[in-house]
């Protein structure tokens, strides 16, 4: 879940961050009153969650305030990316002696929080890492300990800082890491963060998401940000296929179907299991196959909820077989999977042997699962196939 | 229409057993037992039969009473 930049600055300032001052404008008349106030040249920048391709255009400099009126008439008055700002955040534009780029984020690969950082700050670190890896530095913290101080002392030694500057920055750095852990962010960046002729570090820009899973621990933060319960802050808004299948998850507590997401692929996906449905999705990929919808279904499903999940995606438009793969369950039994799959399948008048392309899902009551597979004529395969090729099989099966 | 599972009940069993009826109710996680037409017999709740996680605990509570077939078995 995403934060406009707006809230980000608010709670970046809330934790000691320096952020230029500021004021969030809803109106071009706002606009131009909060360039009067701030004085000088202003930035406007576009409150919008997902501009894409449109990112740049989101920014614009004013020198007055007649200046920062007429931005802001053009900011609010277009679209970025499909999508219209809801406000116009207007800066104090600041001089900067040098500017770096710092993220907070987790590594997937090392399973641990992650500390980047650059000294070539306002170009994009990933490109950085790929073009001048010598000019991005990491550290990792420990998955289970509170961030340490000397780890963000360590980044900030390796950008080349001494004295105050290195102690400056060891403060922001640290206070960022806090950020990440404490409210459940995926990821937090500044991509600009400017070091001041005097020495202080400004956040000019802020980038910073929350885990979906998070929002239900973090109700205080987002009440305080402003940010509504009904608010997805999703890229895209949910279909009515993702509507019914969080319907489905919702209406049968037992075990989870969720999130189901729809992609406009030919390939009906039931997947999960501690991972399975991100190896699946990306393995179904990988083989050349065009995935109709993600799916994560786990934690011990009802047949229900699978009969229903089954449904609706054999139900989708464009979709005439599915794939059943999931990695191998302890908590959630195959046999139940399978036979919730079956009924759906039937329940829509289906042949299972016709339109099931592959059932994996290795793991508690395989046996009986086999026997129910067996009985109706569809493919399975246990352990000893791996979900790589269960998607190929899946593939060649439906076509590319 | 359950596809995968049958629960048999013994109606004579259940009544002449005191407090099966409700014990069945009780014990079934899935809720395959419902009250029947009075208080010592059940009713099989046909739309979850197929929730069944042969977790014999209605079988273990009346042996002559209660059986669960797997009709994939059949």
């Amino acid at each position: 879940m995403r934060f406009y930049e707006s809230e980000a600055k608010q709670l970046l300032e809330k934790h000691g961050i320096g952020v230029p001052p500021r004021v969030v404008a809803k109106t071009p008349s706002e606009a131009e009153k909060a360039a009067s106030e701030l004085g000088g040249s202003v930035v406007l920048k576009a409150q919008v969650l997902f501009p894409g391709s449109d990112k740049a255009a989101t920014t614009k400099t004013a020198d007055n305030p007649a200046g920062a009126k007429a931005a802001a008439e053009e900011l609010l008055g277009r679209k970025f990316g499909g999508h219209a700002a809801r406000a116009v955040l207007v800066e104090k534009k600041l001089a900067s002696a040098k500017v770096f780029c710092v993220r907070a984020t987790y590594d997937g690969i090392a399973k641990k929080p992650a500390l980047i950082a650059s000294d070539l700050g306002g170009t994009d670190l990933d490109d950085l890492a790929d073009e001048q890896p010598d000019h991005v530095k990491r550290r990792h913290l420990s998955a289970l300990l509170p961030p340490s101080t000397y780890r963000s002392k360590e980044l900030a030694k390796d950008l080349g800082l001494t004295g105050s500057a290195l102690n400056r920055m060891t403060g922001v750095v640290h206070r960022l890491a806090g950020i990440l852990l404490d409210y459940d962010l995926t990821v937090v960046e500044v991509n600009s963060l400017a070091m001041t002729e005097d020495g202080k570090l400004i956040a000019l820009d802020c980038h910073m998401d929350m885990e979906i899973e998070g929002r239900a621990r973090q109700g205080k933060i987002l009440a305080e940000l402003g940010v509504d319960e009904s608010e997805a802050r999703l890229p895209r808004e949910p279909t009515e296929f993702d509507l019914a299948g969080a319907k489905i998850d919702h209406d049968d507590p037992r075990g989870v179907a969720g999130p189901i997401v729809e992609f406009g692929g030919n390939i009906g996906l039931v997947i999960g299991a501690g991972g399975g449905s991100l190896t699946t999705f990306d393995a179904v990929k990988k083989r050349g196959g065009d995935p109709a919808n993600y799916a994560a279904i786990g934690g011990n499903p009802s047949v229900k909820k699978c009969q229903a999940l089954t449904k609706l995606v054999l139900g989708k438009e464009g979709v005439e077989k599915i794939a059943v793969i999931s990695n191998v369950v302890s908590n959630t039994r195959a046999d139940l999977l399978a036979r919730g799959v079956i009924k759906g399948v039937i329940e829509l008048g289906l042949e299972p042997s016709e339109v099931i392309t592959i059932f994996r899902a290795p793991g508690a009551w395989e046996a009986d699962a086999f026997k129910i597979l067996k009985k109706y004529g569809v493919e399975f395969c246990d352990r000893s196939v791996s979900i790589s090729e269960a998607a190929k099989r899946a593939v060649e099966k439906i076509g590319r | 229409m359950a596809m995968f599972i049958r629960v048999d009940v013994d109606a004579g069993v259940v009544k002449k057993t005191a407090g099966l009826a409700k014990k069945l109710i009780e014990i079934c996680p899935v809720k395959i037992f419902g009250p029947g037409a009075d208080a010592d017999s059940v009713e099989v709740v046909e739309d979850n039969v197929d929730e069944c996680t042969l977790c014999d605990l209605c079988t273990k509570a009346s042996p002559d009473g209660v059986k669960v077939v797997k009709l994939y078995e059949e």
